[in-house]
């Protein structure tokens, strides 16, 4: 196999990396705001199972989540899996990434003056103008940092498709490196993580400076 | 009649709060008025002042707004409040200045003093960029509208809430402690503005530990310790030849 015939079958697997990466923020970060509404409901009852929820989640290896995800409608429904590989995978990472990104939301916003509360109580702000004009903005610029963390760990992350055998870059890799005994695939694949990761970092920083206008 | 405050009654059961408790304390401000409270820290002052602004709730007594009824004793002797859309709206008759301003950090001077008056009072957005305008530069901060909060000191910073709550054009203003958080030579640039909006008959009910300027600019002085009204009347009077043998106490330590 030439290098740039390595390169184009990389290439697809590259493409797909990067739709599980996109597709899981699309997913996670809004879903996480609403796992962290819940854990932070006054509703004991919602709040403690979506707290034993995050603690499953934050407990157990992605690995195995997605495979859970995967096999268990078959194992314990005994329904078809036929087609359902990739809904899956994105199931896994959406639910795994929003739960952790609800822990982020939830130190943001407990880190929050009070008085950022009740000054805009007094001046009649309603809770969620209170929340989405007040509150949100602060906490954004708060968490970003280890949403950067996060967002650098999911680009590693997405590798655990394979175990799904998703072919993504890293299960590509393993395999051309395989059939071909050749070393390369895996450089490829690490050059491409890197890039993939300095760029994520890069628009973050942007991002972040784009708010440092005030502290 | 602006505020009536009768017999109220909070306590901090269960919560590390207890000496910051209320008992039977009746406060009644008139148009024009400005009253200070004084006390030492702990003594319920500010307790009082987040009853009047509903930042916590009474547990007995009643709370009436230009005869506007906002909580009431009920039948069982608790304190029941009217709904929220009543309270919101009452809400407008005031405004309240906090001891640390607590403006809104992501927001300039101008979006700080503007938004609320747009979001909530839902109006003209050039009626109030106009007002805004007019008020910052009556607290001598026009030239620092585009300027974040964090960009300011601690006295201009306050003047600044004074303007957000004025903005709102309330029928009385509360002020905890407005220059507890200041460094002392900043005190005399809030005090200025606070004794500007009294010459201009604005209704106030300020929370101090200047007393000077409470003897100055109030036209009544109230005394609180362990969460009772102690003696209240005349500033001249109260400072000069206190009635109660505590207020004697207080002040001359005060003045020590």
């Amino acid at each position: 196999m030439s290098f740039s015939t390595m390169l184009s079958t990389m290439g697809a697997g590259m493409l797909r990396t990067m739709g599980i990466f996109f597709l899981t923020l699309i997913g996670a970060l809004p879903l996480g705001m609403l796992v962290m509404f819940g854990r932070k409901s006054k509703n004991k009852v919602l709040s403690s199972i979506v707290k034993a929820f995050i603690s499953i989640i934050r407990g157990t290896p992605l690995m195995l989540q997605l495979l859970v995800w995967y096999f268990g409608p078959y194992y314990l429904f005994g329904l078809s899996i036929k087609g359902y590989r990739y809904p899956a995978i994105l199931i896994g990472f959406i639910v795994n990434y929003a739960c952790y990104f609800a822990e982020i939301y939830r130190g943001g916003i407990e880190s929050m003056d009070p008085g950022q509360y009740e000054a805009a109580e007094v001046l009649g702000y309603t809770r969620s103008q209170t929340f989405f004009r007040i509150i949100l903005p602060q906490v954004i610029k708060t968490i970003l940092p280890s949403v950067t963390n996060e967002v650098i760990t999911l680009v590693k992350d997405t590798s655990l498709a394979f175990t799904l055998a998703y072919q993504e870059v890293f299960s590509l890799a393993k395999q051309i490196s395989a059939s071909e005994t050749s070393f390369t695939p895996f450089v490829v694949a690490g050059v491409f993580y890197f890039v993939m990761n300095y760029v994520v970092a890069f628009v973050m920083e942007k991002i972040e400076k784009s708010m440092a206008y005030y502290n | 009649m602006i505020l009536e405050m009768n017999n109220i009654e909070k306590n901090f059961i269960g919560t590390t709060h207890t000496d910051m408790a209320l008992c039977d304390v009746s406060l009644c401000v008139d148009s024009g008025e400005v009253v200070s409270i004084i006390g030492p820290s702990g003594s319920g002052k500010t307790t009082l002042l987040r009853c009047a602004t509903f930042l916590e709730t009474i547990d007995s007594g009643s709370i009436i707004y230009k005869g506007e009824t906002v909580a009431q004793t009920s039948g069982g002797g608790t304190a029941e409040y009217v709904s929220k859309k009543d309270m919101a709206r009452i809400r407008n008759y005031f405004g309240l200045v906090f001891q640390n301003f607590n403006l809104f950090p992501h927001y300039s001077i101008l979006r700080n003093v503007m938004d609320a008056p747009i979001t909530v009072q839902k109006r003209e957005k050039d009626e109030v960029e106009e007002e805004a305008r007019k008020l910052l530069d009556k607290m001598g901060l026009a030239s620092k509208a585009g300027a974040y909060p964090c960009q300011l000191s601690g006295g201009q910073k306050q003047r600044v809430a004074i303007a957000r709550a004025l903005a709102m054009n309330p029928d009385i203003l509360f002020f905890d402690e407005p220059t507890s958080a200041l460094d002392p030579e900043l005190t005399g640039e809030v005090l200025k503005i606070i004794r500007r909006l009294a010459d201009e008959k604005m209704t106030m009910v300020i929370v101090t530990h200047e007393m000077s300027f409470a003897k100055a600019v109030s036209n009544r002085v109230i005394f609180i310790d362990k969460g009772c009204i102690v003696e209240q009347g005349d500033p001249g009077e109260l400072f000069d030849n206190p009635k109660q043998e505590r207020t004697r106490q207080f002040l001359q330590n005060y003045n020590r």
